[in-house]
Formats: structure tokens, sequence, C-alpha cells
């Protein structure tokens, strides 16, 4: 049976300095939404909205390429009812002026075009949208404290549910940080962190329930390097694959998904850091001991290996 | 220790992929660009000849036909590409006249023993490929002529009670109220109440053209935009309600300007079904039927739904509208007809209860009212031209015998069909307006990410995809070919089954993909991970195999489970971009933990399983390679 050896790595070493640098990075990110606030993007402020009819029918990405010139920062163009009629919807607050510049902006390109109509367009995300998704993703959060301290142990519980809030918040400051634009798939890219990251929890989590079990010798701190390193493997090899997958996003996948692929790349590597100095550091914070888990033992059954089991369905595979 | 699987497992196996491969395959067959051909009323049928004349119109405008049928009251011609989809459109329209409606549309091409199964592609959203735009406009002065009216009653309410004698009250032009006076004396009494009352009024004191003393109530500015905007978020979130009960697409729905209303539904095929379900603008009224002695001025006579020739004579008093339901569901009475449950909230159901009290044997109506508006020919400035005309079309639904006083819940019997019924209870559930709306414009709209964007993201994530699959293969070995067949099943189910949902495929949902896929690949790292520390253990390998899986199983269950959890409360609470999200991923996190558990299983059973095994070819350094 497995046994401490001498190939354990000692990640807890470096916990307290982990913890400071957990605690600090926290707080930054705090102080720097308070400050500098998200730059929203078009789906969550709305903007303007001009439809232009052109004389010859244009190519979207010229289009889009003269705009950019231009210095618009945050617009979508797409083809309106037929191959002539343009639709641009920019972030910028709507005036009169705008929708005459933007005309002259594209004319300037050589195009012939006229301006149909300029309006003032709302959010695309309702405020209803904006409730029931921070109230699901806490009711989410509520339950999986509920389900991990059932399966696991309380103290598992809040070991996995703080490591998200803690990719969250400095997912969410390195954007206010920068000021990237966070829109909707930059939205989608934080909740897919969060899967990420409860699932790297859940995974090291399993594996210092089971080594408690399994190991009779060993500190707390022993325990938790023992498995960390005995899950290094599993994750190096996952957080690497699921990188590559994001960094051929980022550098191939075009400007449309920049920000969605930067916010999944800083979500990963933030959260498999936080699966270990956050999650396991804080198992050993909230003093989690072998006793914690030991199934209170049976009669006759003492001193035998308490070990999770599949349950008997999988076995009769 | 066999690693055998017994054969009725491996048959179940095959069976799911190749259910799974079916209904995944119509992803294959790209959706034809076509054009929609439907009568402009709704008496109008597109025919052979009307077809004909189309496609004619269409070669001599040097556009390929690709096919053009008809499937009564529309027809559908498909053309090559979007470019041709976009041209067709006018020169189509130009040759059929206003006669006709023409639309641009999606014709699926997947084959008929594909569609005879329920088998079609999943829809792309507005992101990837564009949908219908809808432009709605709220009727902001029925809002506030319904608001003033509510002011108006309350206010004549409050100067009977305090015994000012008054003339008029009703609403008049310019948001006023006029209220016209015996005496200066009753005239200052009514100032001084409503000024305390009603802080939105200005009030104005003047003279009637007999000399009577006059008070003109002027609903302020500031006041007249409160109404507007209230008017215009709640008929924002209604569409917004209406449009999520849709399933899983992802629309967009904002305000544009003061009164007007954007929506885009994705991968829609039928613009005039999406038109119904947003669209009706409807509401219902429950009334009761008048008796037969009543006067006439306290009745009204409306037409039935489903035969315009009968009609009934209601009260004019309205007992309760939708926006007093709290829920509505489609449901079957004892002989199988198709009802709707409904349940109304607080207030509904007390008005119901204090209505429906003494009206036992009466007859209850249940009024639909639909918003519309329809073309017409009408002399404008001497000149025959089309106007759109606004039309409110009030007609009643059923007319049932009350049996015993209703309260807060009761049923809705006699409804045509089971379509109907749902539509009922849909647009119920959804809420009601608060102010009618029309439908000012309806275009076809292309992809809002850009095509260039497109082809790069799919690019992207096709290399990231085969840089995955490599290094499984190189790190792993043949246990990587293993992890690798079982991702691109995975895949496939995953697509299968958003197929069978229909559910829409936007980049959020990609989002989800990428985790689903790094998540599978994990699951499958857990297990040969395990295999190879048994091995280093020195245990032997049918057992290591073994005991991998069923060690990681633990893992993998507890990790895909909390995950499953959060993504089941973000589906159902999230709407639009982070239901999308959730769908990709609940389907993702069982597909993959099928396939990593059962099919590669499966699969190294079939090649170690039942034999002899000195070595696995998983990779590494092994204690006893």
């Amino acid at each position: 049976m497995a046994k401490l050896t001498e190939k354990t790595i000692n990640f807890m070493g470096i916990r307290r300095i982990a913890s400071v640098v957990s605690l600090a990075s926290v707080a930054l990110s705090i102080v720097i939404l308070a400050i500098n606030g998200l730059n929203l993007g078009l789906d969550f402020t709305g903007g303007t909205s001009v439809e232009f009819s052109y004389e010859q029918a244009p190519s979207l990405e010229d289009v889009r390429q003269t705009l950019d010139e231009a210095g618009y920062d945050e617009f979508v163009v797409q083809n309106f009812g037929d191959e002539t009629s343009v639709l641009v919807r920019l972030r910028q607050d709507f005036d009169d002026e705008l929708a005459s510049r933007i005309t002259g902006d594209l004319r300037a390109a050589g195009d012939n075009l006229d301006m149909v109509r300029a309006e003032f367009v709302g959010s695309q995300v309702g405020d209803q949208l904006k409730e029931d998704s921070g109230l699901g993703l806490l009711l989410a959060l509520f339950v999986v404290l509920i389900y991990v301290g059932m399966r696991f142990q309380f103290k598992f519980g809040v070991a996995s549910v703080l490591p998200l809030a803690h990719d969250v918040i400095v997912v969410l400051g390195i954007f206010s940080l920068f000021q990237w634009t966070f829109d909707l798939s930059v939205l989608a890219a934080l909740l897919a962190v969060i899967g990420y990251s409860l699932n790297d929890t859940i995974i090291v989590s399993d594996r210092i329930r089971e080594n408690f079990r399994k190991l009779r010798t060993g500190t707390t701190e022993e325990v938790v390097n023992h498995s960390i390193t005995e899950t290094l493997s599993r994750t190096l090899n996952t957080s690497g694959t699921t990188l590559a997958v994001l960094l051929s996003l980022y550098f191939l996948g075009g400007e449309a998904i920049h920000n969605f692929s930067v916010a999944l790349i800083i979500g990963i590597i933030v959260g498999t850091y936080s699966s270990i100095y956050v999650s396991a550091n804080l198992l050993i914070v909230l003093g989690v001991t072998r006793d914690d888990l030991i199934v209170p033992p049976k009669e006759g059954a003492a001193g035998q290996e308490e070990e999770e089991q599949p349950p008997e369905w999988l076995n009769r595979m | 220790m066999l690693n055998k699987f017994p054969l009725w497992k491996n048959l179940v196996i095959l069976v799911a992929v190749v259910i799974g491969f079916i209904y995944a395959l119509p992803n294959l067959f790209p959706d034809d660009y076509a054009i929609q051909i439907t009568g402009a009323r709704s008496s109008t049928q597109v025919d052979q000849a009307t077809l004909n004349q189309a496609v004619e119109a269409l070669q001599q405008g040097g556009i390929e036909v690709k096919d053009a049928s008809l499937n009564p009251p529309d027809a559908l011609i498909r053309v090559n590409n979007a470019e041709a989809q976009l041209k067709a459109r006018p020169v189509v329209q130009e040759a059929l006249g206003r006669e006709y409606l023409v639309a641009l549309n999606m014709a699926p091409t997947t084959p008929e023993w594909l569609r005879s199964i329920g088998a079609g592609p999943m829809k792309l959203g507005l992101d990837l490929r564009g949908g219908v735009h809808f432009l709605l406009e709220v009727d902001m002065a029925s809002a506030l002529q319904k608001r003033l009216e509510v002011f108006a009653s309350e206010m004549k309410r409050e100067l009977r009670e305090e015994r000012i004698r008054y003339r008029g009250g009703d609403v008049g032009e310019g948001n006023t109220i006029e209220l016209t006076f015996r005496d200066e004396a009753s005239r200052e009494e009514a100032f001084d109440l409503v000024r305390n009352q009603y802080n939105q009024f200005l009030l104005d004191e003047t003279e009637g053209e007999d000399g009577q003393p006059k008070l003109v109530l002027t609903l302020s500015e500031q006041e007249v935009t409160q109404i507007e905007d209230y008017a215009l978020q709640q008929n924002l979130t209604t569409i917004r309600n209406r449009v999520n009960e849709l399933g899983v697409a992802e629309p967009l729905v904002q305000r544009q300007g003061r009164d007007r209303i954007v929506v885009e539904l994705p991968g829609v095929q039928d613009t005039a079904q999406a038109k119904r379900v947003l669209g009706a603008t409807a509401n219902l009224e429950f009334r009761i039927e008048a008796r037969q002695d009543a006067p006439d001025s306290a009745t009204e006579v409306y037409p039935f739904r489903d035969n315009a020739d009968r009609t009934a004579r209601l009260e004019q008093e309205i007992i309760v509208t939708g926006e007093n339901v709290a829920n509505a569901q489609q449901a079957f009475d004892e002989n199988g007809q198709p009802q709707v449950n409904i349940t109304m909230d607080g207030t509904g159901g007390d008005m119901m209860t204090r209505a429906t009290r003494d009206a036992i044997k009466r007859r209850m109506a249940v009024l639909f009212i639909e918003y519309r508006t329809e073309t017409v020919e009408r002399r404008v400035d001497g000149e025959m031209r089309e106007v759109e005309e606004r039309k409110v079309e009030r007609s009643i639904i059923s007319l049932a015998t009350i049996q015993s006083t209703l309260g807060s819940s009761f049923r809705i019997t006699g409804l045509d069909s089971t379509t109907e019924a749902a539509e009922l209870a849909l647009l119920l559930r959804a809420g009601s307006l608060a102010a009618p709306m029309y439908f000012v414009q309806e275009r076809t709209i292309g992809p809002s990410l850009g095509q260039k964007n497109i082809d790069a993201g799919v690019m992207s994530v096709t290399v990231g995809l085969a840089l995955v699959l490599l290094y499984m293969l190189v790190y792993y070995r043949f246990f990587g070919l293993v992890a690798n067949t079982a991702l691109a099943i995975n895949l496939m189910l995953l697509v299968a089954c958003m197929s069978i949902l229909s559910a829409t495929l936007t980049l959020p949902g990609i989002a989800g993909i990428v985790l689903t896929v790094g998540m599978a690949v994990d699951a499958n790292v857990l297990i040969f991970e395990r295999i190879k520390e048994e091995l280093r253990l020195g245990v032997p390998p049918q057992s290591a195999i073994n005991a991998g899986f069923s060690r990681a199983f633990v893992s993998i269950f507890d990790a895909n489970i909390t995950t499953l959890l959060v993504a089941i409360i973000l589906f159902a609470m999230g709407s639009g971009p982070v239901k999308g999200f959730a769908v990709t991923l609940c389907i993702g996190i069982l597909t993959s933990m099928f396939t990593a558990l059962l099919v590669s299983r499966a699969i190294i059973n079939m090649i170690y399983g039942g034999r002899k095994v000195e070595k696995l070819a998983i990779g590494g350094k092994l204690a006893n390679g």
C-alpha cells in the first residue's frame, strides 16, 4: 500500500506565503473593481444602432475595418434584411452627431451610402437576468456547499466554495485592471471557470479524503502534500490540454473570442492554483483531521480500511 | 477479474452510439438558403402559377434556382448561397407584387428518412448565423389613456365620497381630465382635494362654454415619462419571459428609442410561428355573460373566435385580466379534451371569488384580445396608398357555466386543439402586456460575429482539438487512442442531444463545449493515471485496469455531479446566454461520464479483457513495465 514517500513534494511548505498572496490578490481585486469598475460591453450597456443603405452591396469586412480604423472600439456589423442594408451597433451613447460622424467615416472609405435611421438601443441583458443570474450563482454555490458537506465533510464544503469566489474575484479584478471589455461571452467564460475550478478542487479533495482513510501516519500537512503530489500528473495533463485548446482559441480564434479566451486562460491558471493553495490550504487552516473522515468503526471491522467504494452497479459491470 | 463486459452491456453502448450517430447526422447537411413566399392575407394561398412566375423572374435575373416547392399555403424556393438569397428576395417581391410576402428563410436539407424520425440539425445562434429581427412598437397613447382612466375613476369616487357635485370626469385630449362644477365653492373644494391627492397633475381653473366653473387636470410631463417608462419596461419583461418560454434558444430582446422593442430570434424557420408566440400581443379578460334584461349600455356583444357568426352579450365590467394570472398549464379533461388550468394571484383570486359568488349557474366568458397591424388600401391625399392600420380584435374563447364559486384556481375548457391550449397557457404564463404592442418591422439579419470571425473560431477549435488528441496519443499510447475515440463519441453524442432538444449553439454554448472537452479529457486522464499508479505499485495489468476505473470513478462522480448541480441551477435560474451555456454543460457532463466510464472501458475490455496481459500500452516508465 501507498506510503509517504520521499518523492512527495512539499506543496504546503509555502502555504503561509500562498495565503498572503491569495488574500492580497482578492483584496487588491476588490479595490481595483471598486475604483475602476468593469468595462461593460455593448450587451450590458446598450448604445446606438444605425442602419445604412448602400448603393452597392458592401463587404462587411471592409465596413468593420473602416470603423475599426476610425477608432470605434466596440461595434457589431451585420446585414439587415437585404445585402445592401447594413446595421451597425455601437457602444457609444446615442447622439445625433455620432450617426452623422459614422456616415462620414464610411463615406470617406469610398462607398455610396445613406443613413436610414439612428436610434438608441437599451441593453440586451435585462435587470431581471442580472438578478436571476446572481441569485442562481449564489444558490449554486450554496448547493455545492451542502453536497460536498454531505458527501465529504462540512470543512471540505467550505474549502470547495471559497476557492470559486476567489477565482471569480481575481478574474474580474484582472479584467477591471486592464479595462478589458466584459461582455456576455466573458460572463460565459467566467461560468466555465467556476465549473473547471470546482472540478479541480473536488478531485484534489477526493484524494485527500482517500489518503486520510488509507494512510495511517503523517500529519495533515503531509497527507495533503502527498495527495497533491499524487494528483499532480493528472492536474498538469488536464490543465495542459485545456490550455492548449484555449491558447489555440486565443491565437487563431479571431478578435471576437479574444476576451472570452483570455478570461478562460486566466481562469484555468487561477483555478488550478486555487485548488491547491486556496482549497487544500483552507483544509489545513480549518483543521481537518483524520477523525473528521473516518467512519465510526463498526464492530469487528476495526482496523480495516475505510475506503470509498464505487456503487454496486458499477462493480457488476 | 477478466475485465469483460457482458454482451448486453456492449449492446447497450453500441445502441446508444448508433442512435447518437443518427441524430447527430443531420448536422452534416447544411441548411439551404431559401426564400419563402406567403400570402399577404391569410385568405391568399400561394399556387403553382405564382411559384412558376417567381422562378421565371429569378431565372431572368440570372439567379440559379436549386429547387422550388409548394407546401400550401406557402412556397419555398431554394438557392445556392446567402448572396443569391439576398438578391433573390427583391426580385421575387417585384415579380409577385404586394399580394405576397417574400421572406428569407433557411430550409433543412436533412434527408426525408432522418426527418421522419424527428432528427434535425441543431440551431445556430444569432452570433453565428443571424436570425429574424422584429421591431415592436408600444402603443404609448393607449398606455396613457388606460392609466388616466384609472385616475379619473378614482377621482370621481373620491369626489362622490366628499359629496362634491361634478359633471364630466372623462379623459380628454392632451392627457387631461375635465371636471365641471355647479359653483365656485365646489370647484375650490375639489381643487384642494385633487391638489393634495394627485400631485401628478397640473391644475388649471377655467370656465366652460356655458360659463360654469371648470377644472382641467393635465398630467405632468414627468408623470407621462414615468408611465411610458413603466409600460415599456413591463412589456420588455413580458416579451423576455415569452421568448424564454420558447425554450433554449438565445434571443436578443432590447429597448430601442423611446417606445420600441427589438426582438431577434436565432435559427427560426417559420417567422409566422415566431410572430404568433411573441406576438401575440394578446391579453385575456374574464367577464360574465349579461342577463337578458340588462340595458344595452352596460353590455357588449362579441363574436366567438372559432365561429364569427356566433356571438354573445357580455357585461361591460371586467372581472380580472390576464395580468392577474400566476400560472397556467395545459392539461386534458375527463373526456380527453384540451383545457388550460389557471392559477390566479392573490388579488385575482379574491376578485374572481367575489364576482362568481353571486353568479352561479350564469356563464362566464374568456375574452381574447389581440392587437395587430393590417395593411389596407386607403385614399390618402386623393391617392390610393397602402396604410398600416392598427386593429384590436376581441373574441370569445370559451363561454362556460359557473358551477360553483371560483377561487384562485380554475380551468378554461372548450379549446379547439392541444396546440391552442399550449399557446394560450404559454401566453398566460408569460405575463401580459402593460400596453398594446404592434409589429412595425420584420427583417432577416446576418450573423453578428461576422463570417471571418466564425471561420477563425472554427479553425481555432479544430487546431485546439487536434493538439489535445495528439498529446493524448503521444502520452498515453494505445490508451490515448481509446481516450480520443471516447472524446469523439462524446462530441457526437453532445451534438446529437443538442439537436434532439433543438438547443441553440452560440458562443457561450461553445464555452460550455470547451469545458466539456476539458472534463471529458480529465475523466480519462484520471482513470489512466490511476491505472499507472496501480501498475507502479506492482499490481498486475488486469487488476490495475479494474482498480483504475473503479477508484477514479469516485472522483469523477463527485466532480461531475457537483458541476452538474451548478449547471442545472444555472439552467433553471438563468436566461439567454447563461441558459445556453448551462444546457451544453449539462448535456456535456452526462455524455462525458457515459463515454469515459463506459465507452472507454468497453474498448479497453475488448482489447485487453478476458486474456492474460503482460504489458499495457499506456506510456511512461512503469515499475513492472
